[in-house]
């Protein structure tokens, strides 16, 4: 079982008070009725997947009930950071050179 | 007398407590303190079992549980059968029964044993390659077959009778392993007041201590050392001390989970304790104390009884006061088993020879071995053991070929030399390492916050081992946030030390024999085997190890791994690191499955939710149906009533006069702030804004896929307040969903979601009669149709309690939905019970409920809709905002494959003959005639038989549907094709006029 | 027929309806732990942006927390924090705290939950390891101190879980899950003393 830093609570936690919701920052569009079918395959249907560093999103169910980012290696499971919804995707993880 | 074999004052249990015990049904003593392994030795007993492939008699080759080859089956009663239980770790208790197993018809003569004459039928890969063909037999035939005659143990039948324990706990140190290292790494991080778990697999702590003659510590005895200090330790309040607690698993960020075997040990634990205890432990560091396992030396019929590793026969010499045999030999490659042969020599045990495959080894425990009169045969191997059941002779040789020599003994005591146990270090993700001067791995790369000291890290001596120990638990004490440590260092006056030995077959058991020189002994893998597999190309470990199951039974190769790995190299002509280890996983032993299972059984195993009006539901006699982790009412048979006669008059008495249905398990979410309406129009595909406060409308919520993903009644109760309603078991999925909108596409909107599903109970009252039965409980709320309309809601009070009523209709008839504060639900229910008396009304579950609305053309959300359906192929696109600039799904409604034509769209049929009721999921054709496999053109959603209609009724997703109106289409059955009409939606009082009648 | 049926009757107004809570009443004593089923207390779930929690505080007569896991009690009245902008309020004192926020006009929700939770009493030496039978949180007294609150998880229940004193806890949980809650806290409390 994980531990997740929830960026709300400030703290550690249990990964049973959280769910997985998928890829971060897969922004709607605000103009979502004009979107070509291109576009739309790209925001709803495709997912990276990466192995390696994932940028994914992760939500506080049985917490503060925060939706948040995370960044985690899907190799090792380590999370390198995790930080509130609407923060933008950071530039240099912590801990990882480059 | 406790046994023929037990000496007089050896060992360290009391002999005046004596424990009686069975095994095959013949009774023995042993006394308290004895595992049954100890306690058959003592009476004589080594064979115990047969080994799982060639049925050859085995017998104790441990005394822990690294134990291969004493596996019993334990009965305490019919119930509580548990196979496959190790002799060396089960404890004894007076009235223990244990049995053999894998032999039939008895264990001295085992008709499967002509498997062992049989064998060079029986080599590596045997089974992939026999049973190949033809594929369908290996399900039917050969694989019951096998299991059947394999088998190890019985499972027993019956339902688990005992319960089972769960704790999560956190700690600033956990140590595993309670043998000097983990005694020394715990005292230091206790002593720093750290909160420190200790952990070991057995009933006593000391470890090798346990029969280590050789080791003083601060004055003392090892073991007495140990026990000393595990009583300071288990005073200390923050300190949890846990014996007879295996550590099976660790997992990620320090997560370790540990199994306790609570009351297996004794004889008549209570119910009320539990059997075994889960401890899921979360630490901020971990100590792994996990010591070394003996391996054996790999040569011809290495596995008869009587042959076990010298440590085993040291352990029941010294803690047990076990002599394992009258005239014993010994073979190693190392100095560990001379203070075996010293033990039992000094205890009265003739001692026949020792064969050491070293050439001129030297050292203090050699000088005194021959001091005491022992022969000792240096650069000699055994090349073969003589007898059956039981070993009745070694036979020597010189390691480089020559002469033979038989000696008689009673046993043979071996050591190769020692495994460092790194099973949880590599479970923790830690690469090991391989040391070419010791031929060990060792921890090399940490993945977690850990620390391996003693023996399992390759540090020999018990010196070195407790100063790495007290270094390491200080330290890890210190991490964590500890001060220094206050004690001090626990002192070695004298240990003993052991490295080096060998690996692979031995001399006699090389690759130009045939020999059954056995490496793997549960899974009966020999050194033959394992060259087998090389030269048929297995050259990776992963695969030689699946290839011949080598290591792959539930001892997890404790004692096979390193000499399986040997064997590979050597044949594959690779040093043994570039051959690799496998993988270790969990469990390190095996776990049952009640210790995983623990709370979550029976009542426990998941919620069961009940609304607040079940216990009346529940007096009526009402039949319940799961609905998620709900319960709820189905119907309520009068007098005998099928639920066909029952859902027939439940039916009709609500359109005749009246009905009371439990709604309350509907989700409810309350959406308030100024932002409500915008947000409400994002969320569902109809129009909000102008929804007038009082009013409600029905709403329907898609994916951005432009698919139903629910739907439900919306009430406005004020400008910024919605009391929106989903189904029973899209509650926790559409807050869910909501919740992701609001906070991360759409978090500018000043609104929030509560979840109010428990907080109301829904009465919903239907039928003519609906109004009159509500009406004279109501106060504060004009019931008229003018002041409430259909699809309206007020706040008023009913039995003099707050409400929400609802005038909306899940029937087509008058209705309301009475929404009270739950603990008044069963009272107003009971209240309205009582006015519906009047008016002959009935109560009503969900078969009638769903009858009713289908009679209607009303869709449930998963049964008409499967998660591919829009809200036009619905029927619904009446729905759906054509003015909105955007709502989730607007997007996915306008994809290429939603707009085309020919989708399938819900339809009504009726079938020609009204007494036939269609089957749910029965597939539809247009043309029955047509070669198989027919064309299917849609899917029966909802059928039911209509009382009310006085036939059979349907709704179905046909291609076209709407196009198809009067079609005659078929729906072919097993037993004949039905003909149906495809026909609208609503079958009942088309003109909805009874809304209001 | 719509005349009469809009006629109020006064004989059935005259009581009002009988509550029912759930498990009204029931305890479980074991070695080292008491579960008792608390009586029923006022409830609501306040939502607020940052800029409305002193309005509200003075509204409730408790300062609403902002720390995470923290909560505050004042004359019966306690509330606890459960997200960022989200508090757990619980009267005992008989007192509708939904009324108090009624004269608030800075932006907030509130929302009755009254007869949504059932509370559930764990006290004694043995209650952090009882509720820790289903609970995974570290419940030590250094990192869930008294007064700590937290929404967690009791094995497949949500529950809202309070430490009022080193040796009792508060468990809240929604109401069809009480006897759930109920039946795994015992089992765990018979079991905790070890």
């Amino acid at each position: 079982m994980l531990l997740i830093r929830c960026p709300y609570c400030e703290e550690e936690r249990p990964e049973l008070e959280f769910r997985n919701a998928g890829e971060a920052h897969i922004a709607r569009s605000t103009n979502m009725a004009g979107e070509s079918d291109d576009d739309f395959e790209k925001f709803f249907f495709i997912r990276s997947n990466p192995k390696g560093v994932i940028y994914e999103r992760w939500r506080h169910m049985h917490g503060c009930a925060r939706f948040f980012n995370a960044v985690r290696d899907t190799v090792t499971d380590k999370f390198f950071m995790t930080y509130k919804a609407g923060e933008p995707k950071p530039a240099k993880l912590p801990g990882v050179a480059k | 007398m406790s046994g023929a074999f037990r000496i007089p004052g050896a060992g360290r249990l009391k002999q005046a407590k004596t424990a009686r015990f069975s095994f095959d049904g013949q009774a023995y003593a042993g006394v308290e303190g004895d595992t049954l392994a100890s306690a058959l030795l003592a009476n004589g007993v080594h064979l115990v079992g047969r080994s799982f492939k060639y049925h050859r008699p085995r017998g104790f080759l441990s005394a822990g549980a690294e134990e291969p080859n004493a596996l019993v089956q334990i009965a305490r009663d019919d119930a509580r059968k548990t196979p496959n239980v190790r002799a060396t770790v089960q404890e004894l208790y007076d009235g223990l029964a244990a049995q053999s197993q894998n032999r039939w018809p008895s264990l001295a003569f085992d008709v499967g044993a002509v498997n062992d004459i049989a064998s060079p039928l029986f080599s590596a890969g045997f089974y992939y390659k026999t049973f190949m063909w033809p594929k369908a037999a290996w399900k039917s035939l050969y694989e019951p077959k096998i299991r059947a005659a394999a088998g190890l143990g019985v499972s027993p039948d019956r339902p688990d009778p005992d319960h089972y324990s769960a704790r999560f706990a956190h700690c600033d140190v956990l140590v595993l392993g309670g043998g000097a290292a983990g005694i020394a790494a715990a005292l230091a991080a206790a002593e720093t007041g750290a909160s420190v778990m200790l952990a070991d697999e057995q009933p006593e702590f000391g470890g090798s201590l346990r029969f280590e003659t050789g080791a003083r510590i601060d004055g003392q005895d090892g073991f007495a050392w140990a026990q000393g200090a595990i009583a300071k330790l288990k005073a200390m309040a923050n300190v949890r001390v846990l014996a007879r607690t295996t550590a099976f698993g660790y997992y990620a960020q320090n997560f370790v989970g540990l199994v306790e075997r609570v009351s297996d040990h004794l004889q008549n634990p209570g119910r009320e304790l539990a059997r075994e205890r889960l401890w899921q432990v979360r630490a901020k560091h971990v100590v792994l104390a996990t010591g070394a396992i003996e391996r054996h030396m790999v040569f011809a019929d290495n596995d008869r009884p009587g042959i076990m590793l010298a440590s085993a026969a040291r352990t029941y010499l010294n803690h047990y006061g076990v002599a394992v045999g009258k005239n014993v030999g010994v073979y190693t490659a190392n100095d560990s088993a001379y203070a075996a042969a010293i033990d039992l020599k000094k205890a009265g045990v003739n001692v026949a020879a020792i064969v050491d495959l070293r050439d001129n080894p030297t050292g203090p425990v050699i000088d005194e071995a021959r001091a005491l009169g022992i022969e000792i045969n240096f650069g000699r191997a055994v090349v073969r053991a003589g007898g059956k059941l039981r070993v009745n002779s070694m036979t020597v040789q010189p390691k480089n070929g020559g002469g033979e020599r038989t000696i008689p003994v009673d046993a043979i005591l071996m050591s190769a030399g020692w495994t460092p146990s790194v099973h949880l270090f590599s479970q923790s993700r830690g690469k090991v390492a391989f040391n070419d001067e010791t031929k060990r791995f060792v921890p090399g790369t940490y993945a977690q916050d850990c620390v391996s000291v003693g023996a399992c890290n390759g540090t020999d001596g018990l010196s070195a081992t407790i100063d790495e120990a007290y270094a390491a638990g200080a330290k890890a004490a210190k991490d964590a946030g500890a001060k220094a440590a206050k004690g001090s260092k626990p002192k070695v006056d004298a240990g003993e030390s052991w490295s080096r030995g060998m690996l692979g077959a031995a001399p006699g058991a090389g690759p130009d024999t045939t020999v059954k020189a056995f490496v793997d002994f549960q899974n009966d893998v020999t050194a033959k085997d394992i060259r087998q597999a090389v030269h048929e190309g297995m050259h990776s470990i992963e695969h030689v190890k699946r290839f011949t199951t080598n290591g792959m039974a539930t001892d997890q190769g404790k004692t096979s791994n390193m000499h399986g790995l040997a064997i590979a190299a050597e044949t594959l002509g690779k040093p043994i690191p570039q051959v690799g280890l496998t993988t270790f996983r969990a469990p390190y032993t095996p776990v049952t499955f009640g210790s995983i299972v623990g709370h979550a059984r029976g009542p426990l195993f998941d919620p069961t939710r009940r609304t607040a009006i079940h216990p009346w539901a529940e007096a009526q006699g009402a039949v319940f149906e799961d609905v998620g982790q709900w319960k709820r009412a189905w119907y309520f048979p009068k007098g005998g009533e099928d639920m066909h006669a029952a859902v027939d008059r439940e039916c009709v008495g609500v359109r005749k006069t009246a009905g009371l249905f439990d709604a309350s398990t509907l989700g409810k979410i309350e959406v308030v702030g100024p932002d409500a309406a915008k947000f409400m129009e994002l969320l569902y595909t109809n129009p909000w804004e102008k929804l007038e406060p009082g009013r409600c409308r029905y709403g329907i919520m898609l994916r951005e896929d432009g698919f139903i993903y629910d739907d439900g009644v919306v009430g406005r109760l004020a400008p910024d307040r919605f009391h929106v309603t989903t189904t029973t078991g899209g509650a926790p999925r559409v807050m869910h969903h909501m919740e992701d909108y609001l906070q991360t596409e759409f978090p500018h909107l000043n609104v929030w979601l509560s979840s109010i599903t428990e907080q109301w109970a829904v009465i919903a009252v239907q039928g003519p009669k609906s109004r009159d039965i509500i009406a004279p409980l109501v106060e504060g709320i004009d019931m008229s149709d003018e002041a409430l309309p259909h699809m309206s809601v007020r706040e008023g009070k009913i039995c003099g309690v707050p409400t929400r009523l609802f005038r909306m209709s899940f029937t087509g008839e008058r209705g309301f939905e009475v929404n009270v504060p739950a603990d008044y639900g069963q009272a107003v229910w009971e209240a309205l019970w009582a006015e519906g008396q009047k008016h002959g009304a009935v109560a009503y579950g969900t078969e009638t409920m769903h009858v009713l609305r289908a009679e209607k053309g009303y869709i449930i959300v998963g049964q008409d809709t499967d998660g591919t359906v829009t809200p036009n192929d619905a029927g619904l696109d009446w729905a759906v905002g054509k003015k909105k600039a955007d709502f989730v799904g607007i997007r996915g409604l306008a994809r290429p494959d939603l707009v085309a034509k020919g989708r399938k769209q819900l339809v009504g049929l009726k079938t020609k003959d009204p007494k036939v009721v269609l089957e749910e999921g029965a597939q539809i054709v247009a043309d029955p005639k047509q070669a198989i496999p027919m064309k299917m053109i849609g899917h029966v959603t909802s059928s039911y038989w209509s009382e009310n209609c006085g036939r059979s009724i349907a709704l179905a997703l046909v291609a076209g549907g709407r196009d198809r109106m009067g079609e005659t289409l078929y729906v072919p059955m097993p037993n004949g094709v039905i003909e149906v009409e495809v026909t609208g939606m609503v079958f009942f009082d088309e003109k909805g006029e009874r809304l209001n009648g | 027929m719509a005349k009469a049926a809009t006629k109020t009757n006064a004989s059935a107004m005259s009581s009002s309806a009988e509550r029912r809570s759930a498990l009204a009443g029931r305890s479980v004593s074991a070695t080292g732990v008491r579960l008792e089923v608390m009586p029923p207390a006022e409830r609501i779930s306040l939502r607020a942006p940052e800029a409305s929690v002193a309005a509200l505080s003075k509204a409730l007569g408790v300062t609403l927390p902002t720390k995470p896991k923290t909560s505050a009690t004042k004359a019966g009245r306690t509330a606890l924090w459960l997200g960022p902008d989200e508090w757990l309020v619980i009267d005992e004192a008989g007192k509708d705290p939904l009324a108090d926020c009624a004269k608030v006009t800075a932006l907030h929700s509130a929302v009755g939950i009254s007869h949504r939770n059932v509370a559930f009493c764990v006290t004694g030496p043995a209650a952090a390891a009882a509720i820790n039978g289903g609970c995974p949180q570290d419940l030590s007294l250094e990192v869930f101190p008294v007064g700590a609150a937290s929404r967690t998880i009791l094995g497949k229940s949500e529950i809202v879980l309070l430490r009022s004193a080193a040796d009792a806890f508060r468990v809240e949980c929604w109401r069809s899950f009480s006897d759930y809650v109920f039946t795994l806290l015992s089992e765990a409390a018979s079991d905790a003393a070890a």
